[in-house]
């Protein structure tokens, strides 16, 4: 009954192409940025920071890079662990270099270098395609931590292999090392989600967007209305790995705060990204959300029916998890292989008609 | 013969002017099969073109020659008088060379309205920041594009169906799109490959009013390569005919349907 869009006319162009072109689609993007700007960092605590919001936030930035890359431009990537990795000693070294300067920069800067590096492995995609393309961008996955892990300039020399991250601040406020406060990562992290997912959006939906998907859907009609290949894919290498390499910097500094390279950004990161984007939806950035929430939550949610309700010991519900999540995802796969995102399409593309279907 | 200067009109009040593109003695070989032998003929500003044949007779490499995909081992293409060098099928794009396929070629998960969008990729050069911001030149340039496939939704009578993703689309639909999608690029000169095939009547009748409105309204030379030989009749004013890779025959409708070799190859011929 809401869910109308009857007197709601565009009368320009601007209007027409813009994100949400329904107005009560609009509001409801307005309230949800009111809500998470205005109202959640004053109720957020340590429990929910770290085991739900932050995370949720930096995996929906890695997944809308992937999507970027996967969904849009049809380029199958297992490369995603390794680009965090980028972003995250990027991030390190110039957190440890230039002390001084600020740490939103840095993370900027980290995603650019990831970028750099995107584009290097993606060089090959001109040539090989589909799964021999994922093994390729596997190799990168594997030499990246391999690197990261043998070439001691990358941790600093320091005893333990490890990197971890100093304090830095925003406008006084740490934002990195032990004294953060819930509240404060959880802001950092959103501003960026919020900054990634809009720019996401813009380009997606303009010229470099329609190159990209020009790519995925048929890329000989693609050369033949005038899109070099080459140029369209680097293209979609560097910007999804720029939100990726952002992604990974966000993950070491903001999140865990310390990293073994191996240990955090494995393959199993890799698969991770690309589960959330598969479930959430191929090719739409709120599909990137909703595919970030739904793998960071469900293990959540597990266990606090298991082990909080049902009273199960820890370890079994532990494992009992991997089991559940692995059954759902198959499932879900099976019912709906275009993701979440196609599920809410379809509920509005209902909602709109609704009571009246015909 | 190759005086590009003289023009005439047509008796419906064209103007068809000077050659704009020419094959010259073009030869593509895949391995031990030739394809086209030493095949020469030129498009004439504003003129539609038919290149005929039975199948196999090497036509749509001929398209696929013109289009860039494939690179003749001899002979040149000349295009507005100035030899061309081997070029990539989006470079010869950028030329202002269009193209629709024999089986369609569009894309597939995305609406009408980014498919004929598609089509104006050449005319875009907003940098990748003025997009990201969707800001200043970017955003202006969306909506001057948009301004221009409108036009050519609104010519094609698709305005119903601006937002449907084109994979739920019928064929019919789908060869006015794919259409849409070359005239968008405004092209001097559009190729097309079996516009017609898998149409009725009243499908073909529609897409043959198309191709003569845009000839007439915007100018647009035309290189099209059929089997439905009412429809090439009555369209083209000149008419190439290929058979084995070689050219049996070259000139107006008339000319060709008279010409014996073609009736041969058309007909078969007794062999004794």
């Amino acid at each position: 009954m809401i869910y109308r869009e009857a007197g709601d006319f565009s009368t320009t162009y601007e209007a027409d192409s813009q994100t949400f072109p329904i107005k009560f689609d609009r509001y409801r993007y307005y309230l949800v940025l009111a809500i998470a700007f205005g109202v959640i960092p004053f109720l957020v605590n340590d429990y929910w920071a770290n085991a739900v919001l932050v995370p949720f936030l930096i995996y929906a930035i890695a997944a809308i890079g992937l999507n970027i890359l996967t969904g849009y431009c049809g380029q199958v990537s297992l490369g995603t662990g390794g680009f965090m990795a980028v972003g995250a000693y990027a991030a390190y070294k110039l957190m440890t270099a230039f002390p001084d300067v600020s740490i939103i920069i840095h993370v900027l800067l980290a995603g650019g270098i990831t970028a750099g590096v995107g584009v290097l492995f993606g060089l090959p995609s001109l040539r090989i395609k589909g799964f021999y393309l994922a093994v390729a961008t596997l190799a990168a996955q594997f030499f990246l931590v391999w690197l990261f892990n043998r070439v001691p300039w990358f941790y600093n020399h320091s005893a333990s292999g490890q990197i971890s991250a100093p304090e830095r601040t925003v406008i006084g406020i740490p934002v990195t090392g032990p004294n953060t406060e819930a509240w404060a990562q959880y802001l950092i992290c959103l501003v960026f989600v919020f900054a990634c997912a809009w720019l996401a959006r813009n380009l997606t939906r303009g010229k470099l967007g329609r190159t990209w998907m020009a790519i995925r859907d048929m890329d000989i009609a693609a050369e033949i209305i005038g899109v070099n290949p080459l140029a369209a894919k680097l293209s979609a290498f560097a910007v999804s790995s720029f939100f990726i390499g952002i992604a990974g910097a966000l993950f070491f500094a903001v999140y865990l705060g310390a990293v073994e390279v191996g240990e955090v950004f494995g393959i199993q990161k890799s698969f991770l990204v690309l589960f959330m984007i598969i479930i959430g939806g191929l090719g739409s950035i709120f599909g990137s959300f909703a595919g970030a929430a739904f793998l960071v939550l469900l293990p959540v949610l597990l266990k606090n029916i298991l082990v909080g309700s049902l009273g199960w010991s820890t370890d079994l519900a532990a494992h009992f998890e991997f089991v559940i999540v692995g059954a759902m995802i198959i499932a879900f796969l099976i019912m709906e292989p275009h993701g979440l995102a196609q599920l809410w399409r379809v509920a509005k593309e209902k909602l709109r008609l609704w009571p009246f279907p015909h | 013969m190759k005086d590009s200067i003289d023009s005439h009109v047509t008796a419906d009040g064209r103007t068809i002017g000077g050659v704009l593109m020419e094959m010259r003695d073009i030869t593509l070989r895949f391995g031990g099969v030739v394809a086209i032998k030493g095949i020469s003929f030129d498009i004439r500003e504003g003129e539609i073109r038919a290149i005929i044949g039975p199948n196999g007779a090497g036509k749509s490499s001929m398209l696929n020659v013109i289009s860039g995909f494939y690179h003749p081992q001899e002979g040149d293409v000349f295009f507005r008088g100035e030899k061309r060098p081997t070029m990539r099928p989006y470079e010869v794009a950028r030329m202002g060379i269009a193209r629709t396929f024999q089986n369609i070629a569009l894309f597939e998960g995305m609406s009408v309205l980014d498919n004929i969008m598609t089509g104006r990729l050449t005319h875009m050069n907003s940098g990748i920041l003025s997009q990201a911001l969707w800001w200043g030149r970017a955003q202006k340039e969306e909506t001057a594009n948009r301004e221009v496939i409108e036009k050519v939704i609104d010519f094609l009578e698709i305005q119903s169906i601006r937002k449907t993703p084109v994979g739920r689309l019928p064929y019919g639909l789908k060869k006015r799109v794919e259409l849409g999608r070359a005239l968008a690029a405004e092209p001097k000169l559009l190729l097309l490959d079996e516009p017609m095939a898998g149409m009725n009547v009243e499908e073909k009748e529609d897409m043959s009013r198309f191709i003569l409105d845009v000839n007439d309204e915007f100018g647009t030379t035309i290189a099209l390569i059929e089997h439905d030989m009412g429809v090439v009749m009555d369209l083209s004013d000149r008419v190439v005919v290929m058979d084995y890779g070689k050219k049996i025959g070259d000139g107006t409708p008339d000319e060709v349907r008279n010409n014996q070799q073609v009736i041969d190859a058309y007909l078969g011929v007794a062999h004794d």
